[in-house]
């Protein structure tokens, strides 16, 4: 009985094979191809001083965002976990509420604010201080990706602190601690989980963002995510851009094993 | 005394952050003038305009065509999946699970490139075919994470009790089973609509022959300048989402449920 109904996964387990699995094979076979034929050209081009200070910028603006975010972010989830449950779930709707709204158009709302004819500058200039060049800098890009990426960092590790025992912090309080230690030695240790689920949640789509540069950034700012669309799209170099796409996912991949190895040293120890 | 007070400053400077640009993007939506701060007087034009667009006519069309098509087919098959997942053996369906969840652990932007190396290696036509295949393709993963955990905690035996009681198969699916999966199947139908209906990166790189949807359509007017359709365009998706999720709150037993979905989603 059990085993007939294992089959109504099989269609979908096929399907993923062909649509999900394939084009990354697809991919990599790329990265190590030129005109049809086994090469190295496409990694040995990303390997120069051009394209690896492309990389390193989008890694630099990745990991301030992401500190940005952890750092804003955690005394944020800390002072809504303290909130009576009804105000707690008014606020969590507030921050998911802008999540709902395209992505495009909440990066493109900054530009009339950020603009040289925008409102900070019309403000800047009424109060005597001189014009700004705010947009299509990084910091606008910086900008775009706190705005855009810091819910994700603030709702794993409200969920977390939420779900923690409040005993374990009067139990600390009880044996003497004060409030640095409790925070640092129970509340920081126990969040673990959510900030680390925080931050790859918010380094991910920042090191691989290419729409953020084009509408804050004005394009000046070429991080690896313009990089690859410039590849496929105008400069039709498939092969190139597979191979920066592998080395993306390696970073990716390599983040990934980073925080969960954190995660299972703090779980080992406990 | 200590009921009525506010929330921190700090969790109120964030809520000005979040919601300040869009705030004026939807005063904005009504500024006479084309482009800066200035306000030069109140006007709908910019309304009037977007509605005698017909590329964003066409894209608003598409998208809601492409989301609700993507979104009903991956809730039947992902629904009927996660049944399968189930009586799976331990490391089958832990593989499939993996694979499942590669399109949520990849950026989009791979993601969208490794599905348009596809459609180029596999010879086939950019277009709405081609665009309809990605948005399922990310869908479905969705909602069999959304169903699949509700799923598990139904017991199997309740499957067998049906028959046992005279039941067919399918009258026991349809009459134990699937009541008591509504809830997390809705859920799965809503989050793979929204996803579609927000979706950029993967449509961008997998669409053609003048197939767009609203993000794409936005995308091109906004790398071209300023424009105050889009403002009038954003104004309009903002509140048309604020009213989404009211209707949605209004039929909803608890909301706790919901936030243990998105949760379950963000901490995946």
């Amino acid at each position: 009985m059990k085993n007939r109904f294992n089959r109504y996964a099989w269609p979908y387990a096929l399907w993923a094979g062909l649509i999900i699995v394939l084009p990354l094979l697809v991919i990599v076979a790329f990265s190590f191809t030129k005109d049809g034929s086994f090469s190295l050209d496409g990694y040995k081009l990303f390997f120069t001083p051009l394209y690896l200070q492309v990389l390193f910028k989008s890694l630099d603006l990745a990991v301030k965002a992401t500190l940005i975010c952890l750092l804003v972010g955690y005394p944020i989830a800390l002072l809504i976990s303290r909130e009576d449950s009804r105000r707690k779930n008014t606020l969590m709707l507030l921050l998911m509420l802008p999540m709902w709204i395209n992505f495009l158009l909440k990066t493109y709302a900054w530009r009339p604010i950020l603009g040289n004819t925008g409102l900070l500058n019309s403000i800047l200039e009424a109060i005597g201080l001189g014009k700004v060049q705010f947009l299509y800098t990084e910091g606008a890009v910086l900008l775009g990706m706190v705005y855009n990426f810091i819910p994700f960092m603030i709702l794993p590790i409200l969920s977390v602190l939420d779900k923690m025992d409040y005993k374990l912090i009067e139990a600390a309080r009880d044996l003497g601690a004060d409030n640095r230690r409790v925070f640092f030695k129970v509340i920081l240790p126990l969040s673990l989980p959510g900030i680390i689920s925080g931050i790859s949640l918010v380094f991910m789509p920042s090191v691989s963002t290419f729409i953020i540069p084009v509408i804050l950034g004005g394009g000046q700012d070429m991080l690896i995510g313009n990089l690859i669309e410039r590849q496929f799209l105008k400069v039709g170099n498939w092969n190139f851009g597979s191979s920066i796409s592998v080395i993306l996912m390696l970073v990716i991949l390599s983040t990934m094993i980073i925080l969960s190895l954190f995660d299972r040293e703090k779980r080992g120890e406990t | 005394m200590k009921k009525k007070r506010m929330p921190h400053w700090l969790v109120l400077l964030l809520l000005v952050f979040l919601y300040m640009p869009i705030l004026v993007l939807i005063t904005y939506s009504f500024n006479e003038g084309r482009t800066g701060a200035k306000w030069t007087g109140f006007t709908f034009k910019w309304y009037i305009e977007l509605f005698r667009d017909r590329n964003i006519l066409r894209a608003m069309g598409y998208t809601v065509l492409i989301a609700f098509i993507a979104s009903t087919l991956s809730t039947l098959v992902g629904t009927v999946t996660a049944w399968g997942i189930r009586y799976m053996k331990r490391n089958t369906s832990g593989l499939l699970l993996t694979i499942n969840d590669l399109p949520l652990l990849n950026p989009d932007l791979v993601t969208a490139i490794s599905l348009m190396s596809l459609y180029i290696f596999l010879k086939m036509r950019f277009g709405f075919m081609t665009l309809l295949l990605a948005h399922i393709m990310f869908s479905i993963p969705y909602v069999i994470i959304t169903v699949l955990p509700v799923l598990r905690r139904i017991s199997k035996h309740q499957m067998e009790a049906a028959m046992d009681l005279g039941a067919r198969p399918v009258e026991a699916l349809l009459k134990v089973i699937l009541p008591q999966l509504k809830q997390s199947i809705i859920s799965g139908w809503l989050i793979a609509f929204t996803m579609s209906i927000d979706d950029f990166v993967i449509s961008f790189f997998t669409t053609g022959s003048g197939v767009s949807n609203i993000s794409i359509a936005v995308f091109s007017m906004a790398r071209r300048g300023i424009n105050p359709k889009i403002n009038a365009l954003s104004s309009i998706m903002f509140v048309a989402v604020i009213f989404l999720l009211l209707i949605i709150n209004k039929n909803r037993k608890s909301r706790k449920e919901d936030l243990a979905i998105e949760e379950n989603i963000l901490l995946h």
